[in-house]
């Protein structure tokens, strides 16, 4: 009954995800004629990692149009893709990668997939998880801003070297309808490839090994997520301490310790898979200001838990 | 963390910073005008984003 329901609510968060890809990416005459869409609406930032080179893409990667001003001669800061990033990380922070990441949604979809041995923890996944904020202030923010050409314009050195989204939805399907693109193809080309298929690889192994370890937006978005208005809670008047919620998190947090960790995509799982209901979720679910969990860690024994 | 957590506890905080996205990004539009700077980055192809620049 319990898995039945888990799968009816992750049915419905990829039917989210699906749809919000379909709208965003819906420049149906992209996909017939290899060109991309060229209209006002690419001022706007998408919430998600989604290429403006996607030729069905309506909007704007807020990560390239980051580097994109920032790396402009004269600009070290971009008021316009900040606030933005302020706006929806303050409201929502990492139910984007959860709900509205055109590329999570890909990784979710990859993992469905049969493997004979899936691999649940990464070794040292705590230290590897900080590589996106290494990548986010390495490659997003500081290789724009100092790595510059004789006009004092810096490139987009997260988009050239690691972004495997520009790859998926920008270069495969333009280079594939554009015989100058193909004839320019490189080096650099063959990386990103290379770069995407491992990428897309372990991700049948691993559940959103890009999400984890190297999204610059991920990242972003992370710092917010104990601070935003959207939140979860665990009500430890009802919580059993079963594990069941830590157990169900392929994020692999602990709820009960951190309901709002910085890796928590809001996926709902833990959620779904409560027997009890403790968890909740929604705007301004503020726990209460005496954390509870030590006491309760305590008397229910919860380190057991900890270690499942 | 510790300070992470603090903040989590402040409820005010979410709204600052929704506060200054919106100040962030009207100064963005109608002071700096970097929505133009990411328009014109976006309606050409970015030759860096699919690999071959």
């Amino acid at each position: 009954m319990a898995k039945k329901k888990i799968r009816r609510k992750e049915l419905f968060r990829h039917g989210v995800q699906f749809l919000w890809a379909a709208v965003t990416n819906g420049y149906i005459q992209g996909y017939l004629t290899g060109k991309i869409y060229k209209g006002k609406l690419k001022q706007i930032c998408l919430p998600g990692l989604n290429c403006y080179s996607c030729v069905g893409s309506l909007g704007s990667c807020p990560i390239g149009s980051l580097q994109a001003v920032i790396g402009r001669k004269g600009k070290v800061f971009s008021f316009y893709v900040i606030g933005f990033l302020l706006m929806i990380g303050s409201v929502l922070g990492r139910f984007v990668c959860g709900w509205l990441c055109p590329f999570g949604f890909i990784q979710d979809l990859l993992n469905k997939i049969p493997f004979p041995r899936k691999v649940r923890f990464l070794p040292k996944e705590k230290l590897l998880v900080k590589t996106k904020y290494i990548i986010l202030i390495l490659f997003v923010l500081l290789l724009p801003i100092f790595f510059v050409n004789d006009i004092g314009n810096g490139a987009p050195a997260f988009c050239k070297w690691i972004c495997p989204v520009g790859t998926l939805e920008g270069g495969i399907p333009l280079v594939a309808s554009n015989e100058a693109l193909q004839q320019q193809a490189g080096w650099l080309f063959i990386w990103k490839i290379s770069l995407l298929a491992v990428i897309l690889f372990t991700s049948i192994i691993v559940y959103r090994p890009f999400c984890k370890l190297f999204c610059p937006l991920g990242a972003i978005y992370s710092l917010f997520n104990k601070v935003t208005m959207y939140r979860y809670r665990v009500n430890m008047d009802v919580c059993i301490g079963c594990g069941k919620c830590k157990q169900a998190c392929k994020m692999n947090v602990n709820p009960v310790q951190d309901a709002n960790h910085l890796e928590c995509i809001r996926c709902g799982n833990c959620k779904n898979a409560c027997p009890v209901n403790a968890i909740e979720s929604g705007f301004f679910k503020y726990a209460p200001k005496e954390n509870k969990y030590d006491a309760f860690s305590e008397s229910n024994n919860i380190t057991d838990v900890d270690n499942l | 963390m510790q300070v992470f957590k603090k903040l989590s506890q402040i409820r005010i905080v979410p709204f600052l910073l929704f506060g200054l996205g919106i100040v962030f990004t009207f100064n963005g539009i109608f002071v700096t005008k970097e929505h133009i700077d990411v328009l014109n980055k976006a309606i050409r192809i970015c030759l860096e984003c699919i690999g071959i620049g």
